[in-house]
């Protein structure tokens, strides 16, 4: 659940103070809503225990609810730095649509509806753990770290991380091996995937005065952070291959996808800013791309080994 | 004095829907999860004030009086 997105919040054309409904909604970064309801939906469909369809529904509806409530706390807090940074200065708050109680109060308001409901959709537990992760992301991440350390998008990429654990707990009412995988690989790739980024639109977070990595440490750093990233991230991925919820077509996709992500940010590792700005940052910018294919293909996968498995196509998988 | 028709009402219209769009789709939530939770117990029996012999202890049961 980071802030990374290449796209800016898209003007509504409402007329100014008087916000409409699709300024409420901009608060809740449907962008980065894709990323939590995907990756819940996976960490609820892999699990071992069957949960009816509506079920599974209303609770990825308000684990992705739980996310957009973050979202809106985040832009709350966030306004003064949004407003100097190119990428966010059109978002509801700092262009003055939407006013700061308002986000305030819509973040408070889902956050408790999007808790109770997943609690009574699905268990207890599941509701107290989204909690939890709207509470990273909002006070850990948000309101500490991210204006405090260059390491904020890593500890803060925890919060992005749990919806997949958090789906499975919904299905399970408890956590394994399995959600704790899936939880590393989302948390490993936030990093590589956020620097690319930073990479490119770097002089925005100088502006704000945000410790982003790529202005505390430099970008040869930052590079040599990325790679670092890529092969650790390789571990958790591929473990995954070997528990019951992976399958061949996990196991193929995640060799190919961690040896395109660790070639890619190879070459990003070794080109100097010089060499960079020369091609517009091609680099950074396809490890950036690919780095959003990673997850959406190898998370993807897992979903193919799951419909094989209870189509019956698969046999017992898994050695871990 | 209130007007029926507020310039507001006419301003606002499209929120207005959308937030009572929202709502009723709160409701149709809730009241789809209290169908499939309910539909998903089980047999369930519910205290009827009737005497059901069933439930009674006897005393030749020798789980009588240890929950069985």
């Amino acid at each position: 659940m980071s802030d990374a997105s290449l796209h800016s919040t898209p003007i509504t054309g409402a007329a100014a103070g008087e916000p409409d409904l699709r300024d409420y909604f901009a608060l809740l970064k449907p962008r980065v809503m894709t990323l939590v309801v995907f990756t819940a939906l996976v960490g609820l469909v892999v699990a071992p225990v069957p949960v009816h369809p509506f079920v599974a529904a209303v609770s990825i509806l308000f684990i992705a609810v739980g996310g957009g409530a973050a979202g809106a706390l985040n832009m709350w807090w966030d306004a003064d730095i949004d407003a100097k940074m190119r990428r966010t200065e059109r978002r509801p708050v700092p262009s003055g649509r939407v006013s700061p109680g308002e986000a305030l109060g819509l973040g408070l308001a889902l956050s408790g509806i999007s808790v109770v409901m997943l609690g009574l959709a699905s268990n207890i537990a599941a509701g107290l753990f989204l909690a939890f992760t709207i509470f990273f992301y909002a006070v850990i991440y948000t309101m500490w770290l991210k204006r405090w350390t260059p390491q904020n998008i890593v500890i803060g990429g925890a919060a992005g991380a749990f919806p997949p654990a958090v789906g499975w707990v919904a299905a399970t009412g408890g956590l394994s091996l399995e959600p704790v995988l899936l939880f590393l690989t989302v948390f490993l790739w936030t990093p590589p995937h956020f620097w690319a980024l930073a990479l490119f639109v770097k002089s925005d977070y100088a502006d704000a005065g945000v410790p982003m990595l790529t202005v505390t440490h430099g970008p040869d750093s930052t590079r040599r952070h990325i790679i670092a990233y890529a092969v650790i991230l390789a571990i958790p991925a591929l473990a995954i291959a070997a528990t019951p919820i992976g399958g061949p077509v996990y196991l193929i996709s995640a060799l190919a996808l961690n040896a395109a992500f660790i070639r890619g940010a190879w070459i990003v590792s070794r080109r100097s800013t010089a060499v960079a700005e020369a091609d517009h940052f091609a680099a950074e910018k396809g490890l950036f791309k690919l780095s959003l294919y990673y997850l959406f293909l190898q998370f993807g996968a897992l979903l193919i080994d799951a419909s094989l498995r209870s189509a019956g196509l698969l046999p017992a998988w898994g050695w871990l | 004095m209130i007007r029926a028709e507020h310039e507001l009402h006419r301003r606002r219209r499209g929120r207005n829907f959308g937030v009572g769009a929202l709502l009723l789709g709160f409701a149709a939530i809730v009241f789809g999860l209290s169908v499939v939770k309910i539909t998903n117990l089980g047999p369930t029996e519910g205290f009827d004030h009737v005497a059901r012999p069933q439930l009674e202890m006897r005393a030749d049961d020798p789980d009588a009086g240890n929950g069985g």
